[in-house]
């Protein structure tokens, strides 16, 4: 009778599971940067005056935060071949993630820019500053510290999320774990070890987020948004 | 597909069972966790704060796959809705906890000053004058994470539970009806989501209809 826990197995199948926590780290970086990008124009509609890009904004964002991102991703991978949009498990994957956490994100940015004093833009008007020079000097410099901590709790969010995209056979960790299991009929290794490289990852990368809130944040505010701690689900 | 209707929609009185029962899990552990973490014995504190940065630190489906497939090997044989509720449950209940936690802190100062001054012991203090007020502060928190539970329950199409996510995979291979099939998922989804959010609100200007300005 073998140990429950195999080293030498666990060590055997170590650089498999490595490569697949590249494409983990590859697929949370490149989705993160599209749902950076997604999120402009979505935070931009939301807050406009004109009801026709303001109400499809709001309709988009609401119902794409309230289903599962697991149907998303099925959404994509098995209805798009059927209008000739065929796409590879990647692509999918990153697109789906780009868009749901996009919308996610549209909200961190225009709560931040609704957090700026509205005497702030009185001043850029009273100064007859130009729309563009007033984002770039006067309100993007206030908007964007606050949002940091929020964006990057969404960043961890999100890296918790790849494990997802293993049921269209992205080749990241969960994918490779469980194909290791269904070979070896060993289960405890990969997943345990997938689980405890997630835990890792997260735990730094949540005491940098917590060093950043503490850099970024006026005292006052800590408590409240705490409570309101972005979490996403899947 | 209007046949296929109410297959579906047993399916989903799946996803809200089990989103239902893990709820309840969530919110016991919840409490326990914030009290543990509030409590003066460093070992509460530290055991709290452990189950929470793992269970907060982990993906849902790992924890999933977890309990799924690898505590059989170590002889622990769960039936797979009791893996599904134990997962979720915990999963949302270590965020809740942070949530619960935030809230008892919260309260106001002077409400416990008050409370001293007229000699109500901690334990009554807690129960007539923190927690109702906590209450109002987390509800609408608690109403997120509840949509997020019921998101998460998709996943547990994937531990081999016939949910509303596995009967539509299932159709879509037989039927190949995948634009309908998948468009009415995430229709059904959403309509839950939003009798979720609906009563939540519902339930939070009923309980602040005397605070409100």
């Amino acid at each position: 009778m073998e140990s429950v826990f195999d080293l030498h197995f666990a060590w055997k199948i170590l650089p498999l599971l490595a490569q697949g926590a590249i494409v983990t780290v590859q697929v949370t970086v490149v989705g993160f940067g599209i749902a950076l990008v997604v999120g402009l124009p979505l935070a931009l509609a939301r807050r406009s005056h004109l009801k026709s890009l303001c109400w499809p904004a709001r309709m988009l964002i609401e119902f794409i935060r309230s289903t599962p991102l697991l149907i998303q991703v099925y959404f994509v991978f098995f209805v798009g071949p059927q209008f000739g949009v065929v796409l590879s498990p990647l692509t999918a994957g990153l697109a789906v993630l780009g868009l749901y956490y996009g919308c996610f994100i549209a909200e961190v940015y225009r709560a931040g820019l609704d957090a700026v004093p509205r005497g702030q833009w009185e001043a850029v008007r009273a100064l007859n500053i130009g729309l563009t020079r007033a984002y770039r000097a006067i309100i993007l410099p206030q908007a964007i510290p606050p949002m940091i901590p929020a964006l990057g709790n969404f960043l961890i969010d999100m890296f918790k999320a790849t494990p997802i995209l293993s049921v269209i056979t992205v080749l990241e960790m969960m994918t490779r774990a469980k194909m290791i299991g269904s070979e070896s009929f060993r289960y405890v290794e990969p997943i345990t070890m997938v689980g405890l490289f997630f835990l890792a990852f997260t735990l730094i990368s949540s005491s940098l987020v917590r060093r950043l809130e503490r850099t970024t944040k006026i005292g006052g505010r800590k408590r409240r948004d705490e409570l309101l701690a972005p979490v996403t689900g899947v | 597909m209007l046949g296929y209707l109410p297959y579906l929609l047993e399916g989903a009185l799946v996803s809200l069972a089990i989103a239902a029962a893990s709820a309840i899990v969530a919110v016991a552990v919840a409490f326990l966790a914030a009290f543990a973490r509030l409590s003066s014995s460093r070992w509460l504190r530290a055991s709290a704060a452990c189950y929470v940065e793992f269970f907060r630190g982990t993906s849902l489906l790992v924890q999933l796959f977890w309990l799924f497939f690898v505590l059989p090997q170590f002889g622990v044989l769960l039936n797979a809705y009791v893996v599904a509720v134990l997962a979720l449950g915990l999963n949302i209940g270590a965020y809740g906890s942070e949530v619960v936690r935030g809230a008892i802190v919260s309260t106001a100062q002077g409400q416990l000053d008050a409370a001293k001054a007229l000699n109500m012991s901690p334990r009554l203090a807690m129960r007539r004058i923190v927690l109702p007020q906590a209450f109002v502060t987390m509800l609408l928190p608690w109403g997120n994470l509840l949509i997020i539970l019921l998101k998460s329950t998709a996943l547990v199409s994937l531990i081999t539970i016939q949910d509303l996510t596995f009967r539509i995979y299932n159709l879509n291979i037989q039927t190949f009806k995948t634009l309908q099939l998948y468009t009415l998922s995430l229709v059904i989804y959403f309509c839950m989501a939003q009798m979720i959010s609906l009563s939540v609100s519902a339930l939070y200007s009923r309980v602040t209809r005397f605070s409100r300005k």
